[in-house]
């Protein structure tokens, strides 16, 4: 568990391995698979330690996509090259597919019994607030500065109060936030 | 038939490319492709399909994965989790080696810096997209405003919100 990998960046995670790790990284993965996959590649199996998995983790926060799935593009071909990133993809997303399609399928059944419905909204408005309160916890944590508040404020409004498409919306905040941070570090 | 299915690859391709912060920034976009632009979906079955890819285990693209079933079957999920993954998986792929080994350059380290505030300032207005989604009622609009505040005020495992959303939600049909 405590090999520095970085020394030794192919340390041999067979293919069938690799799946089967992501499978159940997949599985497990109620609200959010980031503290999961973390739990079993750095914990459980010994992959990575746990400064590589956070920069991989970084590196799939900043490239566009889902974070988890970026890095479990940059895992999987580390061990395996091309052949271990499909492996990883197709371990995380297969059991999950399935499952919640079957849910579907299994609420359009029910969907006339009140509790179930209500029920699945509960968890929803749940997951809803779940998501604003890790943005808030996540802003409140890098300590922004007055221009990052004022990015953050900005893209915020643009999307949740004027409805204004992302694509150029995220292009406008991108060039912004770029002249806005180099502005910082010239003052 | 295959108009859906070209549509459904176009939409969610291009939008594989912009979704820095994951699938939760993107959601008001697919919300107002998917209702709005498409009108593949109402807005009371987006909620749900939404409630369901959030009650299931796994990364929450598999929201995106549902709505291709929903609007065109297993065709339609086939495509539509092709076409969201592709595009940002490959570009992850070349771009991992050049990021990872570049990653103490002063031009990484500015792109780095700079997009978390843009990250963080979507994932915030999604936030408020998906309680306009969901929540009809004052009972829901508390419990989405109580696991705000349970998530930002302590480390505890999120699925005790979920459950207790759930719970709540269906204590207040038998009060009401």
């Amino acid at each position: 568990m405590q090999h520095d990998l970085s020394a030794s960046p192919r340390r041999n995670i067979g293919k069938a391995e690799l799946f089967l790790g992501f499978l159940k990284i997949g599985l497990l993965g109620f609200g959010g698979v980031a503290p999961w996959a973390r739990h079993i590649i750095v914990e459980e199996k010994g992959w990575l330690t746990d400064k590589e998995f956070a920069e991989i983790l970084g590196v799939g926060q900043v490239l566009p996509g889902p974070n988890v799935v970026n890095a479990s593009v940059i895992i999987g071909n580390r061990f395996q090259g091309p052949v271990g990133v499909l492996l990883c993809l197709l371990g995380q997303m297969a059991m999950p597919v399935v499952i919640v399609i079957g849910l579907a399928m299994v609420y359009q059944r029910l969907a006339s019994i009140p509790e179930v419905h209500a029920a699945l909204i509960g968890a929803a408005a749940a997951s809803a607030g779940m998501v604003l309160g890790t943005a808030l916890k996540m802003i409140r944590n890098i300590r922004p500065t007055a221009v990052t508040l004022g990015i953050v404020g900005l893209g915020f409004a643009s999307i949740a109060l004027f409805r204004w498409p992302l694509v150029p919306v995220v292009v406008g905040l991108v060039v912004l936030a770029i002249a806005g941070t180099v502005l910082v570090r010239r003052s | 038939m295959n108009g859906v299915l070209v549509d459904l690859a176009r939409t969610f391709a291009a939008l594989s490319l912009v979704s820095i912060g994951g699938i939760n920034a993107l959601l008001p976009e697919i919300h107002r492709q998917v209702v709005a632009v498409h009108g593949w979906m109402t807005d009371t079955a987006f909620a749900n399909a939404f409630a369901i890819a959030n009650a299931s285990p796994g990364p929450n693209v598999i929201l995106v994965s549902l709505i291709g079933w929903e609007v065109a079957g297993l065709a339609g999920l086939l495509v539509a989790t092709l076409a969201i993954l592709i595009p940002s998986c490959t570009l992850a792929y070349f771009a991992s080696h050049a990021i990872m080994r570049w990653s103490d350059r002063p031009a990484v380290v500015l792109l780095r810096d700079a997009l978390v505030p843009v990250a963080l300032g979507l994932m915030l207005a999604s936030g408020v997209s998906m309680m306009r989604t969901v929540d009809r009622d004052i009972v829901t609009v508390v419990i989405s405003l109580a696991t705000a505040a349970f998530v930002y005020t302590t480390k505890r495992n999120p699925l005790w919100a979920l459950a207790s959303g759930a719970i709540v939600n269906v204590a207040a049909l038998h009060l009401s």
